[in-house]
């Protein structure tokens, strides 16, 4: 087993243990700062992001809507995380010289052509369903693959299963019959 | 240390984490739904593996407490679909988008507004799922020790060689 990945990464399984590690100290400052355990997360920053941008059209809506008032339309702690996420990607990136400028994934463009405009309503209307999902199973893979797990809840092994379950058998669909002529 | 602060370290980590294992590529994510390349179950499943022993010690110690989610079979039946299918199509989950977009891959950026469009979308029809699929089947906020009467080392036991010997045979297939 080799400690780093031909590119300069890191190998998976020592990536991940520390992530194992940080989830941990994560859970013991957490309980500490907010009084709280909360564990690693990111689909409901998405739900306040978005309220957050809706009270600048329509504030009165945000307020009256019961999912917003449910999940409190603020930048709190996971916010936050989920802004460091991008943070701490670039900053790894741009030492490792890992970052790359990229407008189409290559395993899409293979199959189905370098546009980016059909890769980005592709990915939008992707996306608008994975959250929508998410949204309705309570935690998307953070929450209920990681911590889930972690925790040994039951819907974390359900959950996990059928994102896996479903992707696989998707992905097939999508990327069965070759490449993009 | 303030809330915010603790969030951005936390997070920064992560996300560096995440991008050292390789894991925020598209190209991986599909790899591992094609099962081709397992990179990211690997980094998944090894940080699982930490973190369910260290959890339940610090929870026997009660330095911490755990919160699980609900077990609602409808909800997370038709939402773990939704999310395979969306999953699949846009190639990424919420928190890896985040963290392609940090390393230049800028057609992230396409699959985060349509997750904040899908946030909204669940937030309108939201009381329409509380009356709905929310109140079919929900078995409460349980662990799986608890689901099946047995104490949870028992279940970490087991869990710990089967994963060994899935990363075993992910080594031995150069998955």
């Amino acid at each position: 087993m080799h400690l780093k990945t031909a590119d300069g990464g890191w190998s998976p399984y020592l990536a991940g243990a520390l992530a194992g590690l940080l989830a941990l100290a994560s859970a013991l400052a957490t309980t500490a700062v907010l009084g709280k355990t909360s564990y690693l997360g990111t689909s409901t920053t998405f739900v306040r992001a978005a309220g957050l941008v809706e009270k600048q059209v329509a504030p009165e809506h945000v307020t009256a809507n019961a999912y917003f008032t449910k999940e409190k339309v603020r930048v709190e702690w996971q916010f936050m995380l989920v802004f460091g996420i991008f943070l701490g990607a670039a900053l790894s990136s741009l030492t490792d010289k890992s970052f790359k400028l990229e407008g189409v994934p290559p395993t899409w463009a293979q199959r189905f052509g370098n546009s980016v405009a059909k890769r980005a309503v592709w990915a939008f209307l992707g996306g608008a369903v994975a959250m929508f999902g998410v949204r309705l199973a309570d935690g998307c893979p953070s929450g209920h693959g990681l911590s889930g797990l972690m925790q040994l809840s039951a819907s974390g092994f359900l959950a996990l299963a059928l994102f896996f379950g479903v992707g696989v058998l998707c992905a097939h669909l999508l990327y069965r019959g070759g490449r993009h002529e | 240390m303030n809330e915010q602060l603790l969030g951005l370290v936390t997070g920064l980590i992560f996300g560096f984490l995440l991008q050292k294992g390789r894991v925020l590529r598209f190209e991986k994510q599909v790899g591992a739904m094609l099962l081709r390349d397992m990179t990211i179950l690997k980094f998944m499943l090894s940080a699982i593996l930490v973190g369910m022993v260290g959890l339940h010690l610090l929870a026997a110690l009660h330095v911490i407490t755990m919160s699980h989610k609900a077990l609602n079979l409808g909800a997370l039946g038709l939402g773990g679909a939704l999310f395979g299918v969306g999953w699949a199509v846009m190639g990424y989950c919420p928190g890896t988008a985040v963290g392609a977009l940090g390393e230049g891959r800028w057609h992230a950026l396409f699959a985060v507004l349509g997750m904040l469009a899908g946030a909204a979308l669940y937030a309108e029809l939201y009381p329409t799922c509380t009356t709905t699929i929310l109140a079919w089947k929900d078995l409460g906020k349980v662990s799986l020790p608890g689901l099946l009467g047995v104490p949870p080392w028992l279940v970490i036991a087991l869990f710990i060689p089967a994963v060994l010997a899935l990363f075993a045979w992910f080594e031995k297939r150069r998955l």
